[in-house]
């Protein structure tokens, strides 16, 4: 059973290693945008959302983080979600599910390779 | 929307977008007495009389990345479509109470569903906004307060994803308890 006295012990093993994090973040960090308005909600976002941070936090990922937006202007092709890589890329990828998403984090993520079937420009 | 708790996911949205420093979600479901009431609380910036006016009308939004603005509408459909009920209460500068009840055996009657996940999203998005989400089922209660989070938590932020994962685990496993 989950209960405050469990979130305190985790609060006290991570009080050192946060503080490397919070210093390291933003700058050279991958950010990982999904759109969380109207259309992107009713088309499955937040399963993509929650799917990118529970694989976040299962691989221990410190150098990305998973932010929210609004919409973006191209409903039709949402949920969408927008990786602007430290070196100024942006990718973006369209069309996500959960599954989609987790392999996002470990193909593009981890290991530097973008998905190229998800995104916009393989959508014809 | 499939989901009650992916139109209050949307409709919270609006509060955050508000600038609103506290949102209060709260759940009254009675199987007895067959209803499912959610009344969403926040303190943002409100809206003036004209705007409420139309605010459920899809073609009314604040956006401008285009003209159709879905969320109230959507929310309210959901509710009538039970032969449950609608209201929206604003005032400019203290806030709006947005209220939708529900026939809870209605057919149409959406699920409930995953309550933990828009917490957890709506914790991560806005960082600096409290949220109260209470939840009582046929006199059963669980409350989940980022205020009450955050006082433990010190300066270890609230949206490191260990954090993320404890909420939702804590809200699932709460709501469980409840519905018992």
């Amino acid at each position: 059973m989950k209960s405050l006295a469990e979130l305190e012990q985790i609060r006290n093993r991570m009080a050192n290693k946060i503080n490397v994090r919070n210093e390291a973040s933003e700058d050279g960090n991958t950010r990982i945008v999904v759109g969380m308005a109207t259309c992107g909600i009713a088309a499955g976002a937040r399963p993509v959302l929650t799917a990118m941070m529970e694989e976040i936090e299962k691989r221990g990922i410190t150098n990305a983080y998973v932010t929210q937006t609004g919409c973006v202007g191209m409903c039709k092709y949402e949920p969408i979600v927008e990786v602007y890589g430290a070196d100024g890329s942006k990718t973006t990828y369209i069309k996500m599910d959960a599954t989609k998403a987790v392999r996002v984090i470990n193909e593009h993520i981890v290991n530097g390779n973008v998905v190229a079937e998800f995104t916009i420009g393989a959508e014809k | 929307m499939t989901e009650l708790s992916l139109h209050i996911l949307d409709i919270v949205k609006n509060s955050t977008k508000a600038g609103a420093s506290v949102v209060e979600i709260e759940i009254l479901e009675s199987a007895a007495e067959n209803y499912i009431t959610i009344t969403i609380t926040d303190n943002g910036c409100g809206m003036d009389e004209d705007f409420l006016k139309q605010v459920t009308d899809p073609f009314k939004t604040t956006r401008t990345t285009r003209k159709v603005g879905m969320g109230l509408s959507l929310f309210k459909e959901a509710a009538l479509l039970t032969g449950g009920s609608f209201d929206i209460k604003s005032q400019q500068g203290k806030g709006t109470v947005v209220t939708a009840s529900f026939v809870r055996d209605s057919i149409d009657r959406q699920p409930l569903g995953d309550m933990a996940s828009t917490l957890v999203t709506l914790v991560s998005g806005s960082e600096d906004t409290e949220f109260i989400y209470t939840h009582t089922f046929d006199g059963n209660s669980f409350e989940f307060s980022t205020v009450e989070v955050k006082n433990i938590l010190g300066d270890v932020q609230i949206t490191s994803p260990e954090i993320l994962a404890w909420i939702n685990g804590y809200i699932g496993e709460g709501l469980d308890e409840i519905y018992k």
